[in-house]
């Protein structure tokens, strides 16, 4: 890898910098006997030169491998071989990436002739204006190392420079955070646009068939009807998994702040805690492996028919276990900021704990609780592997918790992990659900982080 | 105010030991008992099926770790007409056995000594036991010796619990002659077809390349931020939005970062599918706001005295920050981000939109060759339809929670060993 | 109520050193002492508020009305509906204000009928002189009254189960001087049906609402008797000091 190697060298240049810069200044306090003449230590200016030197060269890089692609294809299609080509952009920029990926050596055979012959002229491009970018970086650092160096003079501030540098890499770094977000938000839009231009929507949010196909039935109809997969990740991460987590996760929280010697607590917040760092994937395998063949077993025996080996209730209530310690955390700091006034209170009119506890804590607390459990409904719907492994993908609209039924997450990536091309709209369907399941958990978050807040100033 | 006693009616004192209030108060208790034995139960419940959830991976994993073997004499000298011990010995070892045809050697030795269908006994890819031994110790060319190799996989499954019809069988007869080992091979090899020969070592190391990547990106740009956040942004709608967007991260599903890593880095960047490189970038996406949040919590632990202390010496604010809250807040940072990292590792769905599902029987050597990672080698064995496998997912599943319990404990260490209370 | 030889420990360290009172049940009785002196401790012993205290540890007799208190066959559901305790800081719970006074007799099914009940809290309402100002908006939320009222309320609540003993802790300390006086006029009223216990740091109060005066310091009792007498012509040097203003 030669851009690695240009990286290394260029930090390694910076290094020298440094070393130059602080020499220099060195003699700087050496020369003078009032040491205040001199604004920075030397470190500083050390790192002055350095920053001089790497700054300029890593941005040209940077700015050069976002823009040389375009030039090499350029470039590229100059060649006779590019005359070949077809005229249709769709094949024509299948056979140029084939070409890319032998020529930058991330694949060897190609299945198009076509593109064997556009190797050579890659080839040639690419080293080209990689050796361009090479020779101009390497120039950068030397000019710039140097004027930096030039510039050192006793009363640079060179401090206050550096701090300035500083604050800007901060901030570029606290921006990242924001340009993720955007960035998950312009891309599922984006590619859902592409989606909604071959589906219409409406038959998306609202059909009740769900059977991609990349080419429209006779009927026009597309099989991309996705309520069965809403009504799935409602029934598993909504209703099973709420229903196993809710009077776990709270009762446990109950008894563990209410009831547990300090003891006991210690040892069992922990071990509750675990469950929630077990992954996915191990959760996903036991609902597989475990539950639900017992849970088929069972409902055989007591004689439910469609009773299947991949159930939504294996899956939701797997899923349940894994939110247990979430409710519980989040039960628990809602009944510890009810003011323990208002425990006393009650306690002191003679109730008892549990009437304490059923009458007075729990109403309080109430918006708290479901503040959590709102997050934990927006974390069960998000969930993937568990669903993936043992819910199945069967898209049934149907609310007996033995058969299979499939969910948002499941079909993300079983339309995605095909090796469709990436302008099917069996792809394509894949961003258009991330995009409702981003929408709706976001939603779920804001409303529930605004019911707790909004609790918490009660408090306050 | 005074007038209001005048229209109350006197009550009659309540009567505490009246038959009907104690048996009322007798409910009561039951009613605060049975609350009570609710709330241990569902803890009882919490644990003990955390409690079966181990003892079943577990109990199928530890099996994974071992193998069932046949011995086979092997007469070196007959078979390979006199090769001497120094051939396989230094550097030229490897080539040289290359050329020796152990594979032949051991088919013939078997057929010998369990008829023509002896072969079928054992796992295909079991000569390669062979091979290591002779590289281990090249002396035993030199003589006639008994090996033990790896059986098929249905005779293994058999031999551990209970197997098909047929390979029960074949246990019940090969009985005096079958023993267990310890199967080295899972701690070395990579995935593979046949489960006698898979192992972890490739996507253990897929996994912590990936994990090393995450952590060159995540730790800088998530410490930076927190520093940002509790030091300098001042009070505004920009960092009211940066502060949102850290917030919205942290709840957003892991599955749509896997979408934004496939339409960014692997369609618009054009980075290779299924290499650690990408795995980690999205990774480290979904790692950092958890450690800008931990982040944060511990740099405003940071008592203001030690900032106006080094103020009113003459510090400037960087220094305050990067000499003096920094390092106190140091293992506060750490501690959340070993959490995070622990997160990451188990984490699978992002990974396979990526493209790291591919079946990957080469350990990975650099950040762009396609990888795998533990929890998708999980995924996939999972998947497999050879009962041989499942001892293998579960004993891969029991890596992997080694690996996390040792990261979640030396956070815990860390926590307990560097906080301080101001 | 009597108690003998009581000590409090919390953990190792002794909060109350042997202190021997009896309240009797148509005075009202005052504690007054100087902050941590023990006196909020000692009024949490009488209704054992402080079993909620999981290091608190009590030994000495206590008994209402010839029982001992902290007999094991002592039932301290009961216990602490014979002796209500009003706090510190006003604390109403988050329900109306019907809900808040019916509490109580819901859950020691003091009322049979929903007729019985209205009629609890009317009374209680009335006894604690709110009744005027909250009958018409007996739905509303109890946080929604002001800081007096609500301390009213907290009185009204600890009269609906119809106490022997009511327990105030401080009840004053977060009010204003004209929501004082109310308070302070309404214990005057409930004097005689209700044997009442203040806690109190401020002398003047004391010297109003009470007939008999304990002076509490440092954990031992110095000085319990007639609250004339206690303000005019304390025995203890102690006490003298701290009436005149001399610490405290």
């Amino acid at each position: 890898m030669t851009g690695s190697i240009l990286f290394m060298l260029i930090i390694v240049l910076g290094g020298i910098a440094w070393f130059f810069g602080r020499v220099k200044a060195s003699r700087f306090s050496a020369d003078n006997k009032k040491r205040r003449a001199v604004h920075s230590l030397p470190n500083y200016h050390g790192w002055y030169v350095a920053l001089w030197t790497i700054g300029p060269a890593l941005l040209f890089l940077m700015i050069w491998n976002t823009a040389s692609p375009a030039l090499i294809t350029d470039a590229a299609l100059t060649s006779p071989a590019a005359e070949q080509l077809p005229q249709d952009p769709f094949a024509r920029g299948a056979i140029l990436a084939e070409a890319r990926s032998i020529a930058s050596g991330q694949q060897v055979q190609a299945f198009n002739p076509l593109s064997q012959s556009m190797v050579e002229p890659y080839r040639t491009a690419i080293s080209y204006y990689r050796t361009l970018g090479m020779v101009a970086a390497l120039l950068l650092v030397f000019a710039c190392g140097a004027f930096g160096w030039l510039r050192l003079k006793p009363e640079l501030r060179a401090r206050t420079k550096i701090e300035r540098a500083t604050m800007v890499l901060l901030l570029f770094a606290s921006l990242i955070a924001t340009i993720t977000t955007i960035g998950i938000f312009v891309s599922l839009i984006f590619e859902s646009a592409r989606f909604f231009s071959m589906v219409s929507p409406i038959d998306f949010l609202f059909g009740t068939e769900w059977n991609p196909k990349a080419v429209a039935g006779p009927r026009g109809e597309t099989g991309f009807g996705a309520i069965p997969l809403f009504w799935g990740t409602v029934f598993i991460g909504a209703i099973i998994a709420m229903i196993v987590a809710i009077p776990l996760g709270l009762m446990s929280a109950i008894y563990l702040t209410q009831y547990a010697p300090p003891n006991f607590r210690a040892w069992m917040k922990p071990i509750l805690e675990v469950l929630a760092g077990v992954p996915t994937v191990v959760y996903g395998y036991f609902a597989a492996l475990t539950v639900a063949p017992a849970l088929r077993d069972f409902a055989v025996s007591i004689g439910i028919s469609g009773a299947s080996s991949e159930s939504a209730l294996a899956a939701g209530v797997v899923m349940g276990i894994m939110i247990i310690p979430f409710v519980s955390s989040m039960a628990d700091d809602s009944i510890a900021a009810v003011p323990s006034a208002m425990r006393d209170g009650s306690l002191a009119m003679g109730a008892t704990k549990s009437e304490t506890i059923k009458k007075v804590l729990i109403p309080a607390a109430l918006p708290g609780v479901v503040g959590g459990v709102l997050l934990a409904v927006s974390r069960a719907i998000g969930e993937t592997m568990i669903v993936v492994m043992a819910a199945g993908l069967a898209a049934n609209m149907t609310a007996n918790p033995f058969s299979s039924v499939t969910t948002v997450t499941t079909q993300i990536v079983k339309l995605l992990t095909g090796d469709q091309e990436f302008d099917s709209p069996k792809t394509l369907a894949a961003f258009a659900l991330g995009l409702v399941l981003f929408i709706v958990t976001l939603l779920l978050n804001l409303i529930a982080l605004r019911v707790v807040k909004k609790y918490r100033e009660a408090y306050e | 105010m005074n007038s209001s006693a005048t229209f109350v009616e006197e009550r009659n004192p309540t009567d505490w030991q009246s038959r009907a209030m104690q048996q009322r108060i007798r409910k009561r208790y039951a009613a605060e008992r049975r609350f009570k034995a609710l709330g241990i139960s569902a803890i009882i419940l919490s644990a003990g099926f955390l409690a079966f959830l181990m003892i079943v991976m577990v109990g199928n994993g530890l099996r994974g770790f071992t193998q069932t073997e046949l011995p086979v004499e092997i007469d070196f000298p007959a078979m390979t007409g006199g090769a001497s011990a120094d051939q396989f010995k230094g550097a030229n070892g490897p080539a040289n056995l290359r050329t020796l045809g152990v594979q032949d050697i051991v088919n013939t030795s078997v057929q010998i000594q369990y008829g023509e269908e002896g072969s079928e006994l054992f796992s295909a890819g079991g000569w390669q036991t062979v091979n290591q031994e002779i590289l281990k110790n090249p002396q035993i060319v030199e003589t006639k010796t008994t090996l033990y190799l790896p059986v098929e996989s249905e005779i293994d499954v058999a031999f551990k619990g209970s197997g098909s019809e047929t390979a029960e069988d074949m246990v019940a007869e090969l009985k005096d002659q079958l023993s267990t080992g310890f199967n080295w091979n899972f701690l070395t090899n990579s995935d593979a077809t046949d489960p006698m020969q898979v192992g972890i070592w490739g996507a253990l190391k897929g996994s912590l390349i990936t994990m090393f990547i995450t952590l060159l990106i995540a730790f800088p740009i998530g410490v930076l931020s927190a520093l940002y956040l509790e030091e300098y942004a001042p009070k505004n709608r920009f960092t009211d939005l940066i502060e949102v967007s850290i917030n919205n991260l942290a709840a957003v599903p892991s599955i749509i970062f896997g979408l934004l890593g496939l339409a960014v880095f692997l369609n618009l960047f054009g980075l290779p599918r299924s290499a650690a490189l990408v795995g980690g970038l999205t990774l480290a996406l979904m790692t950092m706001p958890v450690i800008v949040i931990s982040g944060r919590n511990a740099v405003k632990a940071v008592p203001p005295s030690i900032r106006e202390a080094a103020l009113g010496i003459g510090a400037s604010q960087m220094q305050v920050v990067f000499h003096h809250v920094l390092p106190l807040a140091l293992p506060g940072i750490l501690t959340g981000t070993i959490i995070g990292m622990a997160r990451a590792l188990g984490e699978t769905a992002p990974l396979l939109m990526i493209g790291m599902r591919a079946f990957i029987a080469t350990p990975p050597g650099g950040i762009v060759e396609p990888a795998t990672v533990l929890p998708v080698q999980i995924f996939l064995w999972s998947d497999e339809v050879n009962r041989g496998f499942v001892e293998k997912t579960s004993a891969a599943i029991i890596v992997l929670l080694l690996f996390l319990l040792t990261m979640n404990a030396l956070a815990i260490y860390l926590r307990n060993r560097f906080e301080t209370r101001w | 109520m009597t108690t003998r030889n009581v000590d409090v420990f919390y953990g190792e360290k002794q909060a109350i050193k042997d202190v021997s009172i009896d309240v009797t049940m148509d005075n009202v009785t005052a504690f007054i002492g100087p902050s941590g002196c023990g006196k909020s401790t000692f009024l949490r012993c009488l209704n054992r508020m402080n079993d909620t205290i999981p290091i608190a540890r009590v030994t000495g007799d206590i008994t209402l009305e010839g029982e001992d208190i902290y007999a094991p066959k002592m039932d301290v559901v009961q216990l602490r509906a014979r002796v209500g305790m009003v706090f510190q800081k006003p604390n109403p719970f988050p329900k109306s204000i019907y809900d808040n006074i019916a509490y109580g007799p819901r859950i020691h099914g003091l009322a049979s009928s929903k007729d019985e009940l209205d009629n609890i809290v009317e009374t209680s309402l009335q006894r604690a002189g709110l009744w005027g100002e909250v009958q018409d908006r007996l739905q509303d939320s109890g946080t929604a009254l002001s800081g007096g009222q609500q301390q009213r309320l907290c009185i009204a609540r600890a009269i609906a189960v119809d106490p022997e003993v009511i327990l105030m802790d401080e009840p004053c300390s977060a009010l204003d001087p004209i929501a004082t006086a109310k308070i302070e006029e309404l214990i005057h009223e409930l004097r005689g049906k209700y044997a009442i216990v203040i806690v109190t740091h401020n002398m003047q109060q004391a010297a109003r609402v009470s007939q008999r005066t304990a002076f509490f310091h440092l954990g031992t009792l110095v000085e319990y008797g007639v609250t004339s007498d206690i303000f005019t012509n304390p025995t203890e040097e102690k006490t003298r000091d701290y009436i005149t203003g001399r610490y405290g």
